[in-house]
């Protein structure tokens, strides 16, 4: 990222923006004049509402879903988590829970759903078989858990995982999420990891 | 309780003896199981009659392991179309006279025949290939010259010119991991090409390794909605086969739980059905109900969806204290919420217009098919195992076998919800008798079936769910198959959606209510 000009500003010094003392008096100045100030780091609130606003795609490929499915009706109603926005098209979501097992065939569709999933993207690998291949590891078809083909963020044992567990992973991603720097790096675009590079 | 002896038709024989058993009048192809014999390849099929009920189980085989080739039925059954399709997939063995010899669930560019004894499963042989996958517009079709020389023929599925849309894998209204692909006529479907594999996870030729206790673990994972009925179906075929008694006791236990994984099941289907047309609110009134179930099935198997509950010889564990209060309560709280459901959904005039009319399948095609249960008493066939071969304690007890004759979405929608009621009609006549007595047998600690083969049938959520397996007198099967309920519906869905409008294949998709994990295994 190349870095911005120092912007001209004429109430105040540049170095003073960084300065918190300064910020503090200036504050309590305003405060006292009637003014509502609060300061704060923007950062903080990015990562504040964007941990509570996590807009997950709809794919599921197996009894998990069904699941995620019971977490998004009424009982365990993820929407107190700002998970209830399932979003149709990878373009729109923000996370890619992988319910379910993923095969040799699906792996390349899975890939290319996280692929067109726009920047900053989550993965959760929700049961047995996302995780590891669960009881299907022996097969022939089954994909030796989600991790060797997407990074993932939050894995979630169970087979199938209950809804509470479901729950508590995804309190787990926000978390992740909430001390990351969204204007310091994370929107910057990591470099790939090996095996996700095309050979 | 079906025959279990099999009568061996000779290649050259197969085709025309098939076609005089049609004309006898076993129009029902239950299912058609690939089998490697070791020293030969061929298939296994069992036949029932609707009109006589009568069952006859054939099969056939071949030597070259290199080209096997067998005549095609597919001509005689609709059914055979996708099964053959899914045994060359399996076994490489190439159909003569099939329209369509595409592999049905694996890619093509995979090595091997995954369920043929041979097969190298190294992960060198078939690594992840993470390319996308060619889609063909164009199948082989194998067909016999006039001088008895195998051509190999281009069959066209899709023309140049054709306006071609894809639907799924990924995509919410398939309910799961499913792709079609539609030709359209403007909004007017005119051809439709399932695209299945995805959820493939090759259960068949895991439960060859596994032991037979084993096996049980994997069919709750197959159609996870009728999670109780699999694998009573598998307990019951070993249990016949190896002669183990089950008490009254198990058997009220096990039927009660099916009919209420059955009601689980249909009202998924009606948040489901409700959610993709659009109806959100009827989502949310299923689901509730829903949770009250998984809370019984919770409280006595530990497990929500995946409940493990069905053992050889028994159950998994007594019925928790508070069962038969919990179900009772729930009965009485279900009722009225049913009328609700009618009132909401039902009558409402735009559920009626999307439904009524659309999606018809006939009775001769839904048996051609072999689409059992709602789907196929929604055309009038009354094909409920229950009826036809009762297990359990289904002859101890009073119920109707709900049957439409109109064939549509609304009928297949209707069946379901009534069905809701007919099995809680079951569960009020026995949740009070549960007899006294154990709910396990004792086993020994290995089972073995004596060699030969071994069919039985449940009514499954959604259709007949079969158990084929075929015995060497070892502790795990030589071959495991399971008839699929959910396999014959969307083999079904080109010939239904046929005419119909594109936004209305929602509507047929969700009366259908197939689940893919069921179709691919």
């Amino acid at each position: 990222m190349e870095m911005m000009k120092k912007p001209q500003i004429k109430s105040m010094k540049y170095e003073d923006f960084k300065d918190n003392e300064t910020l503090e008096k200036m504050a309590a100045e305003l405060r006292a004049g009637g003014t509502n100030v609060v300061v704060g780091c923007l950062d903080e609130m990015i990562e504040w509402g964007r941990s509570n606003s996590l807009w997950p795609l709809t794919f599921a490929t197996s009894c998990c879903g069904i699941e995620f499915m019971a977490v998004g009706a009424a009982r365990y109603d993820f929407a107190r988590f700002g998970f209830e926005v399932t979003r149709a098209s990878p373009r729109q979501a923000d996370i890619i829970m992988v319910a379910g097992t993923i095969t040799h065939k699906m792996a390349p569709v899975l890939r290319r759903l996280y692929d067109q999933m726009a920047d900053p993207k989550y993965v959760v690998a929700v049961g047995g078989c996302a995780v590891s291949g669960g009881p299907f590891r022996k097969s022939y078809h089954v994909v030796q858990g989600v991790d060797t083909i997407l990074p993932v963020d939050v894995y979630i044992p169970g087979c199938p995982p209950r809804p509470e567990a479901l729950l508590y992973g995804m309190m787990q991603l926000q978390r992740k999420v909430k001390v990351e720097r969204f204007l310091g790096g994370v929107n910057r675009k990591e470099p790939k990891p090996d095996y996700l590079k095309e050979k | 309780m079906i025959s279990n002896e099999i009568i061996a038709i000779p290649v050259a024989e197969y085709h025309d003896r098939m076609q005089q058993l049609r004309n006898e009048g076993y129009d029902f192809l239950e299912s058609l199981t690939g089998m490697d014999w070791g020293d030969s390849l061929g298939v296994v099929c069992h036949l029932e009659s609707t009109t006589t009920g009568a069952h006859i189980v054939v099969k056939t085989a071949t030597e070259d392991r290199e080209h096997p080739e067998l005549p095609t039925v597919s001509d005689i059954w609709k059914a055979a179309e996708l099964n053959e399709r899914e045994v060359y997939g399996f076994f490489g063995v190439r159909f003569v006279g099939h329209p369509d010899m595409r592999r049905l669930f694996l890619r093509e560019d995979w090595v091997g025949y995954p369920l043929r004894k041979d097969y190298d499963a190294s992960p060198e042989v078939n690594p992840v290939r993470m390319t996308n996958e060619e889609t063909l517009d164009s199948t082989p079709t194998y067909q016999l010259n006039a001088d008895g020389k195998l051509e190999e023929k281009v069959n066209v599925i899709f023309e140049d010119g054709e306006y071609v849309i894809n639907i799924g894998p990924q995509h919410p209204a398939t309910h799961g991991v499913l792709r079609f692909r539609v030709s359209l006529e403007g909004e007017i479907i005119k051809k439709l090409d399932v695209n299945c594999g995805y959820i493939h996870r090759g259960i068949e030729k895991m439960c060859e390794s596994l032991t037979y206790p084993q096996t049980l673990a994997l069919t709750d994972r197959l159609d996870y909605l009728a999670a109780m009925h699999n694998r009573h179906a598998l307990c019951m075929c070993i249990e016949q086969a190896a002669g183990i008694e089950v008490s009254d006791r198990v058997q009220y236990i096990r039927t009660i739980m099916d009919e209420l994984q059955r009601i689980d099941s249909h009202l998924l289907f009606f948040s489901c059905l409700c959610m993709d047309l659009g109806a959100l609110t009827a989502f949310f009134y299923g689901f509730r109900d829903r949770e009250k179930i998984l809370d019984i099935f919770e409280g006595t198997c530990g497990g929500r969806l995946i409940l493990n509950y069905n053992t050889i010889g028994g159950v998994q564990a007594d019925i928790a204290p508070d069962f038969v209060r919990k179900v009772k309560e729930f009965i009485a709280y279900l009722r009225p919420q049913l009328k609700e459901y009618h009132d909401v959904f039902t009558n409402n005039v735009i559920a009626r217009q999307r439904l009524t009319g659309v999606g018809v399948l006939s009775r001769e095609d839904a048996i051609s098919f072999g689409a059992t249960g709602a789907t196929g008493r929604a055309a009038g066939w009354a094909c409920d195992v229950r009826k036809r071969m009762p297990y359990g304690v289904y002859d101890r007890v009073d119920f109707r076998e709900v049957l439409f004759t109109e064939g549509d979405c609304f009928a297949r929608y209707m069946v379901r919800m009534e069905e809701i009621e007919e099995s809680m009609r079951i569960i009020e006549q026995l949740i009070d008798n549960i007899p006294e007595g154990p709910y396990q047998t004792k086993t020994k600690p290995v089972i073995r079936i004596p060699e030969g083969s071994y069919y039985a049938a449940v009514e499954a959520s959604r259709g007949e769910f079969g158990v084929f397996i075929e015995s060497r007198g070892d502790k795990s099967p030589y071959r495991m198959k399971f008839r699929s309920t959910g396999l014959p519906l969307v083999s079904a869905i080109g010939t239904i959606a046929r005419g119909a409008k594109i936004a209305d294949l929602i509507a047929i998709g969700g009366t259908l209510d197939y689940v893919v994990p069921d179709i691919d295994r």
